[in-house]
């Protein structure tokens, strides 16, 4: 019985699923990066991954998003196989990949930036619209509309680069690492506004993160990932409880070190 | 007087460069490739319009060859990119330069075999007519050169700074992944900044044929279009019209001032100087990316 089964068993009647990735394998390289990855994200929930450098966490994202071709499996999302797929197609479809490291258009405006988020879209009237409402999330973003984006600070990047996916209309948004190279309080920052977009536009959010600690406290259900493969899925608050995910990401020290030392222990999953 | 027709043969002359130096740019920013064909795209896209307007080829009015022979070029380029170096995706840029270069000799061949090797002038309206303001002569050819070129940039600014597609090809020259993220289909844009390319090219291959006879030789023109491109900052479209122009003006200045010879030499030692004093050119476009 997989992780998933028992995760489903666990919770029934949920929301429903918007994306099922089944036995997902992706190569960087020769380098087999992810090796049967299954995982599903529901309605309007928040999920996290989880997982050390190297784990595959990136290489999952961008196979999902079409950047990267997968080898095997399937990702399912509107009753469609998007494995595969081009990127465009996946944007389409309502699937969006806010990029590790911004990656803004450095030399466009902020404006403009927004723009080419909303490319795959021609209804004047709703891209107007969703300009107005990413910038009443990030207010400094309208302050500074006209000016080039690679003069942003990183903060003002990160969340440029959040409100060009929003310009999307995104159903699902996959984040890669929102906090990366952020003060805490700049993380704290974002990841209060990535729960509001979840709460209030209804935006379902996937997100990769090295800092378990804010993934998983904003996170409904949350995955851990280690060497392409997933070996942990629970709900968010049950993760954090979790001995393994304490020590191995939260840092959490325990008093009783289980009569070994540390760097003898085991992670029980493997 | 003397002097200010000078300057006019002179920008006009810099006009065709700074063309043909905005096609080496426009391909450069996209696909970080440098065309060395440019100048036989430029000299290819002048032969469509002779081919098509000469009495002793196809004999068709000038101003229907002109629209056809730019749509020519545009589809010869998006074919280009289409059917060659979309399949060269992820190879390095040397092999694709290499591939430029090998293109523009086959091209000269191609156009001598048709057109043959002997220069021909271009059945064209403005073709040895004079404008008299006051005391001074200048040549229509010349005239409609400059004006031509100011028209282009101002509809080129409009296209890359006010329509969706044109801001998408800035878009996906500045940073080629964020582009692909947003749904924007990349390699279309290649295919049609190449497109552009050759348009530009044709404009330019027109212009330049109406001043004055042409062989399939006049592709070389590219190397100093190159030159110009990058005495005005590699990688920026107003930089390449300004290098083309300055370039433009040293040459009649140099031959009248110093002596005949000199004015060949110019643009480079021009260009040599940029490149040991201001190494991105005059207006380098330079932007750090934040980590």
């Amino acid at each position: 019985m997989s992780v998933i089964d028992m995760a489903l068993r666990a919770a029934p009647a949920q929301p429903r699923v918007v994306l099922a990735v089944r036995n997902l394998e992706s190569y960087y390289g020769p380098i087999m990066a992810i090796r049967g990855v299954s995982l599903e994200v529901r309605e309007g929930q928040i999920v996290s991954v989880l997982g050390a450098n190297g784990a595959g966490k990136t290489t999952l994202l961008k196979t999902i998003s079409g950047v990267m071709d997968p080898e095997k499996g399937q990702i399912l999302h509107g009753g469609e196989n998007i494995a595969g797929a081009n990127p465009d197609k996946v944007v389409r479809a309502g699937i969006v990949h806010v990029p590790e490291g911004r990656e803004v258009f450095p030399l466009l405006t902020v404006e403009e930036n927004l723009k080419m988020g909303a490319f795959t879209r021609s209804d004047a009237e709703g891209i107007r619209r969703d300009e107005e409402m990413v910038f009443s999330y990030f207010p400094i973003l309208a302050e500074r509309r006209r000016q080039a984006a690679g003069t942003l600070s990183g903060g003002q990047q990160q969340m440029l680069a959040i409100g060009r996916g929003l310009m999307a209309k995104p159903k699902l948004m996959l984040l890669d690492e929102p906090s990366l190279g952020l003060s805490p309080l700049l993380v704290k920052e974002i990841f209060q506004i990535i729960r509001r977009l979840n709460r209030e536009q209804g935006v379902t959010m996937m997100l990769v993160e090295q800092n378990a600690k804010v993934a998983l406290e904003v996170a409904d259900y949350g995955y851990v990932m280690e060497l392409g493969r997933i070996v942990m899925a629970d709900a968010a608050d049950r993760l954090l409880q979790s001995k393994d995910v304490q020590e191995f990401y939260l840092g959490v020290q325990e008093e009783i070190q289980r009569g070994q030392k540390r760097w003898k222990q085991k992670k029980t999953w493997r | 007087m003397d002097v200010l027709q000078l300057i006019v043969s002179g920008l006009a002359n810099g006009c065709v460069y700074g063309l043909i130096a905005m096609g080496f740019v426009l391909i450069y920013k996209a696909t970080e490739a440098v065309n060395f064909a440019q100048g036989d795209f430029m000299m290819l896209g002048a032969f469509i319009c002779l081919g098509l307007t000469n009495p002793e080829f196809m004999g068709l009015p000038f101003w229907i060859s002109v629209p056809i022979a730019i749509a020519i070029m545009g589809a010869f380029g998006y074919a280009l990119d289409l059917v060659v170096l979309r399949r060269m995706f992820g190879q390095s840029q040397v092999a694709i330069v290499i591939l430029t270069i090998a293109l523009g000799f086959v091209l000269r061949f191609v156009a001598g075999l048709i057109w043959g090797h002997q220069p021909i002038s271009l059945q064209s309206p403005m073709a040895g007519r004079d404008i008299r303001l006051g005391g001074l002569v200048l040549g229509l050819d010349e005239v409609v050169v400059i004006l031509v070129t100011v028209i282009l940039t101002v509809v080129l600014y409009f296209y890359f700074n006010r329509t969706k597609l044109g801001v998408a090809m800035q878009a996906s020259s500045q940073n080629q992944l964020a582009a692909y993220y947003m749904g924007i289909p990349v390699k279309r844009i290649h295919s049609l900044i190449w497109a552009l390319a050759g348009m530009v090219a044709a404009v330019a291959g027109i212009l330049f044929a109406s001043k004055g006879s042409i062989d399939p030789s006049i592709g070389l023109l590219g190397i100093k279009a190159f030159a110009a491109a990058v005495i005005g900052g590699f990688g920026s479209l107003p930089g390449a019209l300004l290098g083309g122009v300055i370039v433009g003006l040293i040459e009649p200045f140099a031959s009248r001032y110093i002596a005949a010879g000199y004015s060949q030499i110019m643009p480079y030692l021009l260009l040599f100087l940029i490149l040991v004093f201001r190494p991105h050119g005059i207006l380098a476009q330079i932007h750090q990316k934040k980590v």
